[in-house]
């Protein structure tokens, strides 16, 4: 088998090339000891096996970072038969300067100008068989998201192994440079810049003083406004769909034994159908919208807009990024955080990632709106009215990132930031048909099977507890009680912390929880309408001091299992680990608190 | 006309030269990564709302840059004369 390597800049399509190349055959990991990912892939041409590698997206090859050492040691190593560079066509000059850093570690180079598509939309011209002469290494032309010249790349990759270049002599950082600046002006034309202004008109717009900040909150309140009002619809569908299924499963299971049918229908399947109803229908609607303002080009912007507020909690800009990533799902935003480079500001951004609420939190949240602060209607305006709230609940999860990060920067992670530049690529016109696969198979069914498989066992677990009697009460009810007067101090009572607790290994199961120990049936009973459901909390006292203490907690604890074992993965501490589950649940904690004395010394109902 | 000014200070719209990079070694080794050396054309494309940071043309692409960091970029509006040992290949 053939090993060929991919490098190349970041923002340069590296990751659609290669799955354009490789399709499904792929496997993502990690380097050997360092936390920087890796993927490998496979394809067949013409009878011949190759093995693709994508080496992390760099700038340089200068060892600085984790991500140069990774892809320079392995470049210098002699593991691949070739290395394709892969640049960027509407930016080509910048791209051949790490053209120029791998010629000096290998002659097995081949260019790959990939972008084309995008480049003729800007007006600019590539020669390539000019820039091959300057090389004096192959250069082929691509549009990998138009699989354009995917099968020239093939019929040059196989030429390319079979060749043998030395490498070109070092040279000096400042001779690159001009050197790349030679060829460039000697390869590319541009001509109408009529684009590139629209460009610029269309950052002005994102980013100015004005515009950039109503124009950010309005597109994630559009987002989240969607995500509310398009998720009732099929989340009622699934559920009655899940109430059939379940009348089929009590037939067959009619003659087994009364625990082993209560265990699996009442404590497995209810509580797993639930998860999926509640938040398979959201989770679709967010992820895609949320992948598609990613392949715009869009949240760079939003890192660029926010960045002045986390250089004054001095952190690194790039913490934006990260924070976006943790509002799809907490795990993701820790693993993201590897986007940035000083250790102290990694860390900063990996304890603060579940500040933020991930999509699992969704459902508890809009319900607890809706039926507390909404009034419970449906409707156009009620929707307007609850993802509004949503969106000021996840204005307070960046809040309360800043101040944490502040906070951070100030006592344990004391430093400056660190300079940073922040590359804002051009926008691209979203794939949409890619977008909607991507965060499908990628996103929404991994999140989902994650949920599923900590749900089916914690659902028997609850089961049991709700249903095992020690004394004179069930094993719930006992740790409830004991809980109770401690939760009451911060405007919750037994039954809601004991949720959360129980709801540790996913959010999504928290309401579930907390409806199965207050009906103390032992089981989750399904609500066909939420008007049911909120009569059944106020019948169990909870005011509206209760439902704001609740979203608090909700949005402030202690991060779900995946992410604890992914932060433990991290940074390979438990004490950062351990500081990672204090730092939300004291300010959530300490919020309720406020909240409820405040509430009550006023002399709120 | 030659008029000596810092990265920070060039308003929007406006372009310049590099004359030299003074931002830390790290930060240093990070722009030339990115193609900004000595007789770099560097113009300054976009402001955050804030004013700080600023995005900038850099050979074609676009790079945000805090105040700090830019502070220690040197300019001047007109390229000087490249010198000849400057383009050896």
């Amino acid at each position: 088998m053939r090993r060929v390597a991919l490098a190349g800049n970041p923002n340069v399509g590296k990751s659609t090339l290669f799955n354009a190349l490789t399709g499904l055959r792929q496997h993502t990991g990690n380097w050997a000891g360092k936390t920087v990912a890796t993927a490998r892939g496979e394809y067949t041409f013409e009878g011949e096996e190759y093995q693709l590698v994508d080496l992390p997206g760099t700038y340089s090859l200068t060892a600085h970072s984790q991500e140069e050492a990774v892809a320079r040691d392995y470049i210098k190593s002699g593991q691949a038969d070739g290395v394709v560079v892969v640049c960027d066509a509407t930016c080509l000059e910048r791209n051949l300067i790490l053209v120029l850093q791998v010629l000096e570690l290998t002659g097995k180079v081949l260019v790959c100008v990939n972008l084309l598509d995008e480049a003729e939309r800007l007006g600019v011209k590539v020669d390539l068989s000019a820039l091959s002469e300057e090389l004096g290494v192959p250069v082929v032309g691509t549009a990998a998201g138009r699989q354009e010249g995917l099968n020239d790349l093939k019929a040059a990759i196989a030429r390319l192994v079979e060749r043998d270049a030395p490498a070109a002599s070092r040279r000096e950082p400042q001779e690159r440079v001009t050197l790349a600046e030679r060829y460039a002006a000697q390869v590319v034309r541009s001509e109408k810049a009529d684009r590139r202004r629209r460009q610029q008109k269309l950052d002005r717009l994102l980013t100015s003083k004005s515009t950039g900040i109503p124009i950010m909150l309005l597109l994630l309140g559009l987002v989240v406004w969607l995500t509310v009002a398009g998720a009732n619809g099929p989340s009622a569908l699934l559920t009655e769909l899940f109430a059939r299924l379940g009348n089929v499963l009590e037939g067959w299971l009619a003659n087994a034994p009364a625990w082993l049918s209560g265990m699996l229908l009442d404590g497995v399947y209810r509580v797993t159908a639930w998860v999926v109803a509640v938040m398979l229908p959201p989770m679709a609607i967010f992820f895609p919208l949320f992948t598609l303002l990613e392949d715009l080009g869009y949240l760079p912007r939003v890192a660029f807009v926010m960045d002045h507020a986390f250089q004054k909690c001095r952190t690194c800009g790039k913490q934006c990024l990260t924070m976006c990533m943790s509002i799809g799902c907490n795990a993701c935003g820790v693993t993201g955080c590897r986007i940035i480079d000083s250790p102290r500001e990694r860390l900063i951004a990996i304890l603060t990632s579940s500040l933020v609420p991930c999509n699992g939190k969704f459902p508890t949240l809009i319900a607890l709106i809706t039926l507390f602060f909404v009034g419970g209607r449906s409707g156009l305006l009620a929707s307007v009215q609850g993802a509004a709230l949503l969106l000021g609940t996840l204005v307070l999860g960046v809040a309360g990132t800043l101040a944490c990060s502040r906070l951070l920067s100030a006592t344990v992670l004391k430093g400056m930031p660190s300079s940073f530049a922040l590359e804002l690529p051009p926008f691209r016109k979203p794939r949409v048909g890619e977008v909607i696969v991507r965060s499908v198979l990628d996103r929404t069914l991994f999140v989902l099977g994650r949920a599923v498989a900590v749900a089916a066992p914690a659902g028997a677990v609850i089961w049991l507890m709700a249903n095992v009697t020690v004394g004179d009460a069930t094993l719930l009810a006992h740790c409830t009680g004991f809980l109770d007067s401690f939760a009451r101090l911060f405007g919750l009572d037994g039954v809601i912390l004991m949720a959360f607790l129980l709801g540790w290994p996913a959010n999504e199961i928290v309401l579930p929880v907390m409806l199965m120990a207050y009906l103390a049936t032992g089981s989750l009973v399904e609500f066909d309408d939420l008007t049911a459901l909120g009569r059944l909390l106020t019948q169990h006292g909870w005011t509206w001091r209760t439902a704001v203490c609740t979203m608090l907690f909700s949005l402030f604890h202690w991060p779900c299992s995946t992410t604890c074992l992914t932060i433990y993965k991290e940074t390979g501490s438990v004490r950062w680990t351990a500081l990672a589950i204090a730092l939300p649940t004291a300010l959530g904690l300490g919020l309720c608190l406020c909240v409820s004395a405040l509430t009550r010394v006023l002399g709120m109902p | 006309m030659y008029e000596a000014l810092c990265l920070s200070a060039l308003q929007e719209g406006e372009s310049a030269y590099v004359t030299g990079v003074n931002a830390g070694p790290a930060m240093d080794r990070r722009l030339t990564d990115l193609g900004l050396v000595r007789g770099t054309r560097v113009t300054c494309v976009l402001r955050s709302p804030a004013g700080d940071p600023c995005a900038y043309l850099i050979r074609g692409a676009l790079i945000a840059l805090r105040r700090t960091d830019a502070e220690g970029i040197t300019l001047e509006r007109q390229a000087q004369a490249v010198p000849a040992e400057a383009v050896t290949t």
